[in-house]
């Protein structure tokens, strides 16, 4: 597939997922193995929180058991071994999706690390006119004229950090419209992205919509406008082979709790020469050379990101779903939730009354889909569902602008992970296909 | 709880006949004393714009506009049959029942005498994400009624 370049590895030589294969995987997550209103649990939200498997919540657990400290600092024993723990798991993670070490830097979530960014880039302006840090923070500063463009397919957390940006900044936001199928207008993005440009913040692959942007297509546009590129990998990250260097995008984010981890834990990607400059957002202890009554110095990142006392244990956890996903390979976990996916939207647009959102069946698409019910409320429809076990997200999921461009307000999502079956997908589009009969639509 | 406990039939005949929906299109009596509301959740897009109008201590009219769920539609629908007629102390009587009986998962029981169709929303209290479903037309009722009284 075009959208990831994935080397030749050992994990394409592996056959492809298969039911059986996930009926084994599924014995890892206790939380499946249960009876929600008499049913067998069939959840389908992990677009939203995915559920953890024994090895990550055991990783958390043998370190509060066996190291739990603060990290950093004290020369005990279980300071060092829980300094050597958080430290391994940053680099598990760095390569997980191909940065280096020092351009890893852990927040609690996606929208954390988008903020950082966003005051990162308004405090460089700050730093530039009153002539501190690096002379390259003049470049990097945004100013009246300057345009941070997004796109209309963005959940809240990589639209409003730039909203603000903008408001803090005097630039200009835009964004790069959407067709009726869901993809990005990019006859438009490139009238958009030019000399004024300054940020580019785009999601991987929508939350919504299930489309994978093009990348490349797009870093090509800001890379010829001197723009730098922010990319949200919330729904990449846990479910498709990333590269970071590879896409040359110049900062990433994704959430833990969407990729097998605990709540609490994200991942910032920079690009080095970025970070080495870039202002912090929080400041505190843990990120500090020296300090005076009056300023302080800083560390070089990670640390110069990390302000307090971090989030140890969660990193542990993290980076042990990092390894349970690369063992199982994140080729293969695309491919079969692709093929859920592809499964889910032809049973959803063979039922009357059933508008899919984004890409046609047959076209690629993530794992999940969002779909509107003729005549019956999303909520509803989750309640309906619910009744019978099958566990999905309705609402806006966090993309007001979107829905609106679509004409609705809320809509029905199921999502797909590594644990779900093809009896999964079947058993929520029989569900669906008698929702509009019980509410007499 | 089964599903049909939660979605009654007189639920879903009200989600359908939506009585008192079409605020733009309704004149409040003349004379009369108006109050309107607009209540939101942001949490599913449910939206209610409900006005009272108050006429000799009674409630002469309830009108509103309003998209949202079966639950939410239903539920201000049967609040205009109940409220039409009430005076302003019966109908306060009437929204602090159905709130103590919503908000309570489950443990009080709505009484028929009081609630009539209403309390066919008992089953919602015990299911935490719809009871904002079931209260959204009663909140901008009460809001309503505040200004018009």
């Amino acid at each position: 597939m075009a959208l990831v370049s994935t080397p030749a590895t050992l994990e394409q030589a592996l056959p492809v997922m298969d039911n059986a294969e996930v009926m084994r995987i599924r014995n890892d997550f206790p939380v499946l193995h249960q009876l929600v209103n008499g049913r067998p649990l069939v959840y389908l939200d992990s677009g939203a929180t995915s559920q953890n498997p024994v090895s990550v919540m055991e990783a958390e657990q043998e370190f509060y058991e066996q190291r739990n400290a603060a990290v950093h600092r004290g020369a005990h024993h279980l300071a060092v071994e829980a300094t050597e723990a958080f430290e391994d798991a940053r680099q598990t993670v760095a390569d997980f999706v191909g940065a280096d070490y020092s351009e890893t830097i852990w927040t609690s979530n996606a929208t954390e690390g988008l903020n950082l960014i966003s005051y990162a880039l308004s405090n460089a302006g700050l730093w530039a006119s009153q002539g501190r840090g690096d002379a390259g923070l003049r470049d990097l500063a945004l100013a009246p004229g300057d345009e941070i463009v997004v796109t209309e397919m963005e959940h809240h957390a990589n639209l409003i950090p730039w909203q603000e940006l903008a408001f803090r900044t005097g630039a200009t936001l835009r964004y790069i419209p959407i067709d009726d199928a869901g993809s990005l207008r990019m006859d438009q993005a490139a009238q958009i992205i030019g000399s004024r440009t300054r940020l580019l913040a785009f999601t991987h692959a929508s939350n919504v919509l299930g489309t994978i942007n093009p990348v490349r297509e797009l870093v090509a546009l800001a890379r010829s406008a001197g723009a730098l590129v922010v990319l949200d990998a919330c729904q990449s990250a846990p479910h498709l082979p990333l590269d970071v260097k590879d896409l040359d995008v110049d900062f990433a984010v994704f959430s833990g709790h969407k990729m097998l981890a605990p709540t609490g834990i994200g991942v910032l990607y920079g690009k080095q020469e970025l970070l080495d400059i870039l202002p912090p957002f929080l400041t505190g202890g843990s990120m500090i050379t020296t300090v005076t009554m009056e300023r302080a110095e800083y560390l070089p990142a990670p640390q110069r990101f990390e302000a307090g006392t971090q989030r140890i244990s969660q990193a542990v956890a993290l980076a042990a779903a990092a390894n349970y996903l690369t063992e199982t390979g994140l080729d293969r976990i695309h491919r079969w939730e692709a093929e859920l996916g592809a499964r889910m939207v032809a049973g959803l647009e063979s039922l009357p009354g059933i508008r899919v959102l984004g890409p046609d069946a047959g076209k690629e698409r993530i794992g999940l889909a969002a779909f509107d019910v003729e005549g019956v409320h999303a909520h509803d429809v989750g309640q309906f569902l619910d009744s019978r076990g099958i566990a999905v997200r309705v609402g806006h999921h966090c993309a007001q602008p979107l829905h609106r461009r679509l004409g609705l307000t809320a809509t029905t999502r199921a999502s797909t992970y590594l644990y779900n079956t093809t009896d999964d997908v079947d058993q929520f589009l029989d569900a669906v296909s008698g929702v509009r009969a019980y509410f007499g639509a | 709880m089964s599903l049909d406990q939660l979605y009654q039939q007189i639920i879903l005949d009200h989600s359908k006949a939506r009585h008192g929906s079409g605020l733009a299109a309704t004149e409040a009596p003349e004379g009369a004393s108006t109050g309107q509301s607009h209540q939101l959740n942001p949490v599913c897009g449910d939206e209610v714009t409900l006005r009272l109008a108050v006429e000799d201590g009674r409630i002469a009219q309830v009108s509103w506009d309003g998209a949202g769920c079966s639950i939410s539609m239903a539920s201000a629908s049967v609040l205009t049959d109940l409220a039409e007629g009430m005076t302003v102390a019966e109908l306060h009587e009437v929204i602090d029942s159905f709130r103590e009986v919503l908000r309570s998962r489950g443990k009080i029981h709505a009484d028929p005498e009081l609630l009539g169709d209403a309390a066919a929303f008992e089953g919602v209290a015990r299911y935490a994400a719809r009871v904002k479903c079931a209260m959204i037309s009663w909140v901008a009722a009460e809001d309503a009624l505040n200004q018009a009284a």
